[in-house]
């Protein structure tokens, strides 16, 4: 291993298994994404460039009912999932940050807990709920978004309370030692200094959300209530066609676009360090 | 109005909200684990912990004490994720500790390569293996091809040609490997990031050999960084279901995941299911806060810095 011989020379070992990594991690994807524009029934066996997998008259994800619907399920919850945990996580990550006195502590550790809880024990957990204590609400969408919306908050907090962070307290004492009242100093200093990372946190709550599998999978009601992720795992294994990747690269394109944006905008804004911690370095 | 109240008024939503789909939706386990069931096989929970039933617990836990079938699931899925486990790491650290040491004027590229799997939808990245893994996939015909089916078949590690999807227990592991790996390597080079250089340089000045120099100084620093990061790893693979499901299909390679959503969610025993639920995550519990404890004091670190 030639790195601990002579760290500064050049590491080739290191080379290779990046190399060899990044290889390995990205070109199965990026094969999948090819045989979605395969002209033919096979997803292993190249039989030449089509789209007929994504607009085609039958079959194709444009045109097939339960693709098509499962492609609609998962933005509508994406949408309604950052609508909902947007507002609630930044007004959380404000509160925690101020919070004085006793109980700071234990919300802020409750609020990170759904980071590392394994998502079965959420699903579980949730499935439960609304099984045994809220039979009303019941299972599907409505139950979907609420469980999406319970686990994103908390990247939300993370994300804007970074921000937070950075900014510091100085712009908020100065605009309370021009006289500015507390929800003037909340609505017209603190809330565009944190645009960017509420546009940031946004984009990661969407992107968590369309990908999102165990949570909303346990809280499925009919067959309505099917999402893209769900749709992957019901039917990789059932002889699909290339459909079924046409409509995962349909997914992966909308997730990958969303942060690209969003990254953009942060990076127009933010400070490079943030940048970075936004793309997922540290969490 | 005092001006804390309005940041306490700010909390309030999210503290309900956490209070009632968290607290209380994971209080709704330990209540059906401690509760009942009707004729119908559906749970009656017992809210009052003075009613509790202890019965469905004590079973699942003799269950796994006893040798049952929950004991060797458990054994199955330690040694899945213990495998995982070091094969991540074995491939995570070199790329992590190049990313953060030699990447020079491509580390913006190899971050946004190491990053893009972190964004690929999982169950899409599995897709991917099921093509490449099937009997007439390209993976299957390389494989075949390079003399690796027969190796493996002769080392009983493959029933049979073409067979990596049926109930192989190398296939779930490289998965399982595959599947989490990004999201070890952020952490480790976030750790190996933060190594200020001029500490190594010290201990090759001070006449350490550069593998003293890594044994010594590079490893033990980047330690906190390789242990969250595979506390990071491990919770999720302990939970996982989806991917020995969708890579083997077989109850040969059944982890604790697969047996709690058999009970749970496909409903056979919701009782037994939140029972065993709660025996995974009571015995997950030490590694999540550990896991929030160091970031925390990374955080710390990070402002008095």
């Amino acid at each position: 291993m030639s790195f601990l011989r002579n760290p500064w020379g050049k590491p080739r070992f290191l080379v290779l298994v990046t190399g060899l990594y990044i290889f390995w991690s990205l070109i199965p994807v990026a094969l999948a994404v090819l045989f979605a524009f395969n002209d033919g029934r096979s997803r292993t066996t190249w039989q030449g460039f089509s789209t007929r997998w994504f607009t085609g008259a039958s079959g194709s994800v444009f045109h097939d009912p339960a693709l098509q619907g499962a492609l609609k399920h998962t933005l509508f919850l994406g949408v309604v999932c950052v609508l909902v945990a947007t507002p609630i996580g930044v007004a959380l990550a404000l509160g925690l940050q101020r919070w004085r006195g006793p109980g700071g502590g234990t919300v802020n550790t409750v609020m990170l807990l759904p980071l590392v809880t394994p998502e079965i024990v959420m699903g579980v957990a949730l499935l439960l709920l609304f099984l045994q204590v809220l039979p009303f609400v019941g299972l599907g969408s409505t139950a979907q978004a609420i469980g999406q919306v319970t686990f994103t908050i908390s990247y939300v907090v993370v994300i804007v309370r970074g921000r937070l962070v950075s900014i510091g307290k100085d712009y908020e004492e100065a605009a309370a030692d021009l006289g500015a009242p507390p929800h003037d100093q909340l609505l017209r200093v603190l809330l565009p200094l944190l645009a960017p990372a509420i546009v940031a946190s946004a984009a990661v709550v969407f992107a968590i959300s369309l990908d999102d599998f165990v949570v909303t999978q346990y809280l499925s009601g009919d067959a309505s209530t099917t999402t893209v992720s769900m749709l992957l795992y019901s039917s990789a294994r059932a002889a699909p066609t290339p459909a079924l990747n046409a409509l995962a690269t349909i997914a992966l394109l909308i997730t990958l676009a969303t942060l690209g944006l969003a990254y953009l905008v942060y990076r127009r804004f933010a400070t490079s360090d943030e940048a970075a911690a936004m793309a997922g370095v540290e969490v | 109005m005092g001006s804390r109240w309005t940041w306490r008024l700010l909390a309030l939503p999210g503290v309900a909200w956490l209070s009632v789909f968290f607290l209380l939706a994971f209080y709704a386990v330990v209540a059906v684990a401690f509760g009942n069931q009707n004729t119908l096989s559906e749970p009656v929970p017992y809210w009052n912990p003075l009613d509790w039933n202890v019965g469905y617990m004590l079973a699942t836990l003799e269950n796994i004490w006893q040798g049952g079938p929950f004991f060797k699931v458990f054994i199955r899925t330690f040694v899945f994720v213990a495998f995982a486990l070091s094969l991540a790491l074995l491939i995570g650290y070199p790329v992590a500790y190049f990313a953060a040491r030699h990447a020079g004027r491509w580390k913006g590229l190899v971050l946004l390569l190491l990053i893009l799997p972190f964004w690929i939808n999982y169950l899409m990245r599995m897709l991917a293996w099921i093509n490449l893994l099937s009997p007439d996939g390209l993976g299957t015909r390389f494989l075949s091809t390079i003399g690796i089916e027969r190796l493996f078949i002769s080392a009983d590690l493959l029933a049979a040609k073409g067979g990596w999807l049926e109930g192989q227990p190398f296939t779930v592991i490289m998965a399982l490997t595959y599947g989490y790996l990004p999201f070890l390597i952020l952490p480790l080079y976030a750790s190996l990031d933060r190594i200020d250089q001029r500490q190594i340089e010290a201990a090759r000045d001070l006449g350490a050999s550069p593998a003293g120099a890594f044994f010594r100084v590079t490893l033990p620093l980047s330690r906190p960084g390789i242990l969250a990061g595979m506390v990071l790893i491990a919770l999720p693979m302990f939970g996982d279901y989806y991917t020995p499901d969708l890579v083997s299909s077989s109850t040969k390679t059944s982890m604790i995941g697969n047996q709690i959503d058999q009970l749970t969610r496909q409903g056979s025993s919701k009782v037994e299911g939140a029972a065993l639920t709660l025996v995974l995550a009571v015995a997950l519990l030490g590694l999540m806060f550990y896991y929030l404890r160091s970031t925390r004091s990374a955080d710390d670190r990070a402002e008095t810095a």
